[in-house]
């Protein structure tokens, strides 16, 4: 019998020599949800990111991934499963047009043995139809990346992992470098990833721009897992403090209170 | 100036309700890395119309000429181009042609082997080396600059130090004679279209010399070379996946890699390319000279690399192209002709090579921010 989520990390640990960078983190997503990683900096969230994307073995735990158990030994083995990661530079080169960083690495071909060439008029076709079914129009697929706004290269970087088979998408603080029109353009594109049946690990440490769209949050203190909260468990409140750890919540309120003024606005 | 400024303005304005497929050429062309090179050679051009148009410069023999030295800088030039690209630089391209150079010329005379068995085996050993090369940048991390600096003294001690050794000399001739009949060797030691040029002198359209043949005896192997290398690289850059993998490993070496592209493999194919470049160059030399020099191809990493820079490649790599290289070959080996056409001393030359490669690194900086700019 299938077992109701899509993937599964159970009890995942890995040390670094002394160091615990990750003690028995659990996390299970079923399709179509959403769960957002949250951890102040130093909390482990880079580390785990890196196991999910097969660049480190996890040393305890297990990963479960359509019931069967999954060994990584390389990010392609990850990449081939389904598990697609967007890391935080984006890997896009912003020299290169919008169709060879789409394709960049798994570019299409078409000729004889030998002499096969890369497929650009296919290239750019498909490159302009998913930019399209996100909303942003690329007028010109052969213009450089660097020409387009943060927001539209996060955007380019998920389609790009879309596009090349993932089921899980692991993304890495997709709106840390945003503004928050940026921001909100790339949240509302995750929602809707999402609700085209991909599972979503959406790592922040930015708790308003999780909380809107997460189904469940898990928070990383230290290297621990702080355990699994659904939306309706948990407020927003709640979430922060968990995050920075309860003396410092009075210094944050007040500030956090800025920020609300400020966005709001 | 005001041709420039002005398209620049026109792209703004038709960039508001562009679509797909309705780009001007215009927008393509100052999209493309080759612009700078390609204003340049046509200045070059104009300016030695004006001042040498009438010297015999621009004759079939004085045409054959100064493309002759362009093309052979352009053999190396598009390798190191393309080695840009990829994001590094290969210093050793210079001691790669000398060395190759005796890789020939000792087998072939002291050792009594087929001049076709040393060719090859002086491409066997550019492979070696460009892999070596390769591999070290590659497998520790540092910059290509070292490692390549390393294998100029390296190569080039070597060279002088084995071939002093067996010949007692830093020179080996005697390859001439060596030539006719040889399997492989008409490849970089044939004139080739003689019967054009024949044609032409019968029908006195070119010059003459003054036992009826034509002064200018065929189109040289170098320009045949290059010709082909720029449509290869230029294929290659353009139109393969392979090529597409050269611009990621320049542009973004941990990008490329994240998304699956082999970028070692593809760094260490690219030295590999560049050594072979340097020993076609070295073939084409030693045949044409019939004499190996243990000193010969001096300098000629940064000529090839300044020819690159002027053809568009940025120094950070993932940028350029080979037409543009090609070009900036072109531009090196007029002038360095051209200027003996006219009253300028020739010791000017090195003056102009340097304030040329200074406006082409202003040039192609301001280009790159202009690409990369955010809406």
């Amino acid at each position: 019998m299938m077992s109701e989520y899509l993937v599964q990390f159970n009890n995942i640990s890995k040390f670094f020599g002394k160091v615990i960078a990750l003690k028995d983190v659990t996390m299970k997503l079923k399709k179509g949800e959403i769960m957002c990683l949250l951890g102040d900096n130093g909390a482990g969230k880079s580390t785990l990111i890196k196991t999910l994307a097969g660049v480190h073995k996890p040393d305890e735990g297990e990963i479960i991934f359509e019931d069967q158990k999954i060994v990584f030994d390389s990010p392609r083995d990850a990449l081939d499963i389904g598990i697609g990661t967007v890391y935080q530079d984006l890997a896009l080169v912003s020299l290169m047009s919008v169709t060879r960083n789409f394709f960049m690495g798994r570019e299409p071909q078409k000729g004889l043995p030998f002499f096969k060439t890369f497929d650009i008029e296919k290239a750019n076709t498909i490159a302009a139809e998913r930019m399209g079914q996100i909303g942003i129009d690329v007028r010109d697929p052969s213009q450089a990346v660097g020409t387009m706004s943060g927001g539209e290269r996060q955007c380019l970087a998920i389609s790009r992992a879309i596009y090349f088979g993932a089921k899980v998408l692991v993304l890495d603080e997709p709106t840390s470098a945003l503004g928050v029109h940026q921001a909100s353009m790339v949240l509302k594109y995750i929602v809707k990833a999402a609700s085209q049946g991909l599972a979503v690990i959406l790592i922040t440490h930015n708790v308003h721009h999780a909380y809107p769209v997460g189904n469940s949050f898990t928070v990383l203190n230290r290297g621990k897992s702080m355990g699994t909260f659904q939306k309706k468990d948990i407020s927003r409140e709640k979430l922060l403090s968990m995050m920075a750890g309860g003396e410092e919540l009075d210094k944050l309120e007040v500030e956090l209170k800025e920020m609300d003024r400020i966005e709001n606005n | 100036m005001s041709v420039k400024s002005e398209s620049i303005q026109s792209k703004k304005d038709s960039g508001q309700d562009e679509r797909l497929k309705k780009i001007s050429p215009l927008r393509v062309l100052l999209n493309r890395p080759e612009l700078g090179a390609l204003g340049g050679s046509i200045l070059v051009f104009i300016f030695f119309g004006i001042v040498a148009g009438d010297t015999g410069m621009f004759s079939a023999y004085g045409t054959l000429n100064f493309l002759d030295v362009s093309a052979n800088l352009g053999i190396i030039a598009i390798a190191a181009a393309m080695l840009m690209i990829g994001g590094e630089f290969d210093l050793s391209i210079g001691s790669m042609i000398g060395f190759a150079g005796i890789c020939i010329a000792i087998p072939a005379i002291y050792w009594g082997w087929p001049l076709w068995t040393s060719i090859i085996f002086a491409f066997a050993m550019a492979v070696l080396i460009g892999y070596f090369n390769g591999i070290m940048v590659v497998k520790t991390g540092l910059p290509s600059f070292i490692v390549t600096l390393a294998m100029l003294f390296i190569l080039r001690g070597a060279t002088l130090a084995i071939t002093r050794l067996i010949t007692g000399r830093t020179q080996v001739p005697g390859l001439r004679v060596l030539i006719e009949d040889d399997p492989i060797a008409w490849l970089f030691a044939t004139d080739t279209f003689q019967w054009l040029f024949t044609w032409l002198g019968s029908m006195k359209l070119i010059a003459l010399r003054t036992d009826g043949t034509p002064l200018a005896t065929g189109i040289p192997p170098s320009v045949i070379w290059f010709i082909a290398l720029t449509l290869f690289a230029t294929w290659i850059l353009m139109k393969t996946r392979y090529g597409n993998w050269i611009f990621a490993s320049g542009g973004d070496k941990v990008g490329a890699t994240n998304v699956g592209v082999p970028v070692g493999r593809v760094k260490i194919s690219l030295f590999i390319g560049t050594a072979v470049a340097s020993t076609i160059f070295a073939c084409i030399q030693v045949l044409d000279a019939g004499s190996a020099d243990t000193m010969r191809g001096t300098l000629k990493e940064l000529e090839a690399i300044a020819a690159a820079v002027v053809g568009g490649c940025l120094l950070t790599g993932g940028y350029g192209s080979a037409i543009g290289a090609a070009l900036g070959a072109i531009i090196f080996g007029t002038v360095s002709m051209g200027i003996f056409y006219t009253d300028v001393d020739t010791d000017w030359f090195k003056v102009f090579l340097g304030a040329m490669m200074l406006i082409a690194v202003v040039f192609n900086n301001y280009i790159r921010k202009k690409v990369t700019e955010t809406k």
